[in-house]
């Protein structure tokens, strides 16, 4: 079969499950699930270039999605004068102490004589930590003291919120800079490694400091790029158009808005997607495979394998980082203690495996396809155990705990459909195509 | 007296904490570096194979619990530590066959083992949810302390106290029994030096007639022994809870490359590098300082970190041993 008649094939039927759903249980929930799809397919896009055209083994997706999810909240809360009148001078000056010391220390790594020069650093980095303290605790108190209830922390610049899935982008594309600076170059094993090392410490950061994020009390109630419900049910344009239709105006109303949050990010999905097969099909995307498959000879014919494995890594976490903040928004709230390595890393990993590596096409198709089934695996689940179990007593206790443990086989299912596809499918679904 | 009673809290609070969580990375570290060594990936199932084997001595530990069976003064779970062992065993095995035996054969680039073993991780982690659940379990039993706090207090006449509980000394004496064991296996068994051999050069001691398979097979079998000695010691000490166990991935993996990949006694000491690193930044001095110096009444806690950042200690640790001496302290592979 040709690729195209492939792709299109298996697309059609991944629209025809999702409009299953709408069919057989609610239209609601079929948009609900498109849209998490739509979401799911651009991180894959985002880990498809690191792994696909790089080669690039990141586990730290997690991280780079909780940052965009942070830059939801930056962006788009109402600024907080009164915090920053209270606390903002103190945070100012802890974060230039902080850039004195890496600068002081990245210097003094060089220009220190040799003896000197392990000692001095971490001279520098003490005393540097010792005088970002001194501002940042008393700052963080006091904003932390400014209505703690309901706030408590810095606010954002009240920018509207679709701002931020470009800043969610940055804030990611900074994160990975700073890793593969420290962590590329090295063998593969140790950038894994790293970026799960990082993507735990993001997380952690954002649970503890309730002066940024609120940490685990959660934002609520984040700007909307689309209409409330509320307010469709009100308007009379709304209301003449449904019934227009022919249909109960609350349940038209969610379903205008979920039609609203698909068609934005539909509209990233195209432009990402637009940009990635170009820079697949450039001089550059065949730069990068040949570097993929051999460094040796990349390297060789004089391309600079670390430089452009930088590149490739920040590129493809800045697109991580935007599908968390469209995330975010999504939600309409930041809630760091729902980050969770299986659900934003590993499952992201599954879909670019079993959609297939290297191809933006395969890497779509799999966000779409592994979503879809994560969440109706969580029906699946149980209805199977329960079938599996309906020979054993009513009260049996075997079959209770099986049945309480049942939303756990979504996690050695996929384990299973990563090992199986990677052995037997190590090209996926839909295969990267070598031009000659 | 104030200096003694600022160590004894020391000793409380830090010394021993961290020579117990050290030894239990050690052990850990031992696994992912024997594996490393031998078959040349980072395992990234290691933290649920811990998971794994302890929730197989966990089980038949409530079994034993059950059937009146206990050890005295010591946890019945070292009665069931075999079980949970061959549990963990058996499971790495199957999985050596299903999964990695293949891209053996294919000689597959280190990181698409890598990536095999995180299918794994996610596979063990799915079937311990499944067989135990995803909540904290308690399973030590018989005596809690050797030495109370209370005791220690009236014994010495000092105001502060030091409690030894009896897990935290089993770990330890666990601990060094199971190195002795392994480095007298390393360096004088046959099989030990074979794989020595192996990992050094893979093709000479083919050369020289040593069975891969064999090799392979007894990596397994020490570091899923390994996995779940570490994991019911864990487990033991604090509590047990299959997500706590994955994310001990990291400063195990910390350890096994402080002290340098593929080396092992690198991951002893890269154990309790991680270790002391983490309890001395996250622990509170207030009150050793108080004692220490008289008079001075600190504003703080004297805290260098939220105990919520022992992540990054490891993380922090790891970056600094890769940019000073990325080869670990003790010259181990470099990767």
């Amino acid at each position: 079969m040709s690729q195209p008649l492939r792709i299109v094939l298996l697309y059609s039927a991944m629209l025809a499950a999702i409009a299953a759903v709408g069919l057989v249980q609610s239209w609601p929930l079929a948009l609900s699930i498109l849209n998490l799809c739509l979401i799911s397919a651009i991180m894959a896009l985002g880990v498809n270039m690191q792994w696909g055209y790089g080669g690039l083994f990141n586990v730290g997706i997690m991280g780079f999605a909780a940052l965009g999810g942070v830059a939801g909240v930056l962006v788009s809360q109402a600024p907080r004068p009164e915090a920053w009148a209270a606390g903002g001078v103190g945070l100012v000056s802890a974060l230039l102490s902080l850039g004195v010391t890496v600068v002081l220390a990245s210097y003094g790594r060089k220009l220190l004589p040799e003896k000197l020069r392990g000692i001095g650093t971490v001279l520098i980095i003490v005393i540097g930590y010792f005088v970002m303290r001194r501002f940042f605790y008393p700052a963080v108190d006091a904003i932390e003291a400014q209505n703690p209830a309901q706030f408590g922390n810095i606010g954002g610049a009240g920018a509207p919120i679709i701002l931020s899935w470009i800043v969610g982008g940055l804030f990611a594309a900074g994160a990975a800079w700073l890793i593969a600076k420290i962590a590329l170059g090295l063998r593969s094993d140790y950038l894994a490694i790293a970026t799960l090392g990082i993507s735990e410490i993001i997380i952690a950061v954002l649970k503890n400091e309730d002066w940024l994020t609120r940490g685990v009390k959660n934002v609520s109630g984040l700007d909307r790029p689309v209409p409330y419900e509320i307010d469709l049910q009100r308007a009379d344009w709304f209301i003449g158009w449904a019934q227009s239709l022919g249909m109960d105006t609350v349940e038209a109303s969610t379903i205008f808005v979920r039609l609203c949050y698909a068609a934005l990010f539909l509209g990233v999905l195209v432009i990402l997607m637009w940009v990635a097969e170009r820079a697949l099909n450039s001089p550059w995307g065949r730069m990068m495979r040949a570097i993929r498959d051999n460094r040796d000879a990349a390297a060789a014919m004089g391309k600079d394998v670390t430089a452009r494995h930088i590149q490739v890594f920040v590129l493809g976490s800045a697109v991580v980082g935007v599908a968390g903040a469209m995330l975010t928004t999504l939600d309409g709230q930041f809630t760091p203690g729902t980050y969770n390595p299986l659900r934003f890393t590993f499952l992201i990993w599954v879909m670019v495996i079993v959609g297939g590596s290297g191809n933006n096409w395969g890497a779509v198709l799999g966000g779409f396809l592994i979503w879809f089934t994560w969440v109706q695996a969580e029906n699946w689940g149980p209805m199977a155990m329960e079938a599996v179990t309906g020979w054993m007593a009513a009260d049996s206790a075997l079959r209770a705990h099986l049945l309480d443990a049942a939303p756990h086989m979504r996690l050695f299912i996929m384990g299973l459909v990563l090992l199986v596809t990677l052995r037997f499918f190590p090209r996926g679904l839909v295969p990267e195509q070598v031009r000659r | 007296m104030d200096l003694l009673n600022a160590f004894v809290l020391f000793s409380n609070f830090v010394l021993v904490p961290g020579v117990v969580y050290g030894s239990q990375l050690a052990l850990g570290a031992l696994g992912v570096t024997l594996v490393y060594a031998v078959l040349r990936f980072s395992n990234f199932a290691h933290g649920d194979l811990m998971a794994f084997g302890t929730a197989g001595v966990i089980l038949f530990t409530w079994w034993l619990q059950s059937m009146g069976v206990s050890a005295g003064p010591l946890p019945t779970a070292l009665i069931a530590l075999p079980v949970g062992i061959l549990a963990a065993v058996l499971m790495s095995l199957l999985m050596d066959r299903t999964v990695y035996s293949f891209y053996r054969k294919q000689r597959s680039a280190p990181v698409v083992f890598v990536i095999a073993s995180v299918g794994v991780m996610f596979v063990l982690n799915g079937l311990t949810r499944l067989i135990i659940g995803p909540d904290d379990q308690r399973f030590a039993d018989g005596e809690r302390f050797i030495i109370r706090a209370r005791d220690f207090e009236a014994w010495s006449g000092l105001e502060e106290g030091l409690a030894l509980r009896t897990t935290q000394v089993l770990t330890v004496v666990v601990a060094i029994i199971i190195v002795i064991a392994l480095f007298r296996f390393l360096n004088h068994s046959r099989m030990g030096k074979a794989m020595r051999a192996y990992s050094d050069n893979e093709d000479l001691a083919l050369l020289s007639g040593i069975d891969p398979a064999k090799v392979v097979f007894w990596t397994w079998v020490i570091a899923a022994g390994l996995a779940t000695v570490a994991g019911t010691l864990y487990g033991l000490d604090k509590s047990f809870k299959p997500f706590t166990y994955f994310q001990l991935l990291l400063p195990i993996f910390a350890a096994a490359i402080v002290g340098g990949i593929g080396n092992p006694v690198g991951a002893i000491a890269g154990g309790f590098v991680v270790a002391f690193s983490e309890v001395t930044v996250t622990y509170a001095y207030r009150r050793v300082v108080e004692y220490v110096v008289p008079g001075w009444e600190p504003d703080g806690l004297l805290q260098l970190l939220s105990t919520d950042y022992k992540f990054a200690v490891s993380f922090l640790i790891l970056v600094v041993v890769l940019l000073v001496r990325p080869t670990g302290l003790f010259r181990g592979k470099v990767i």
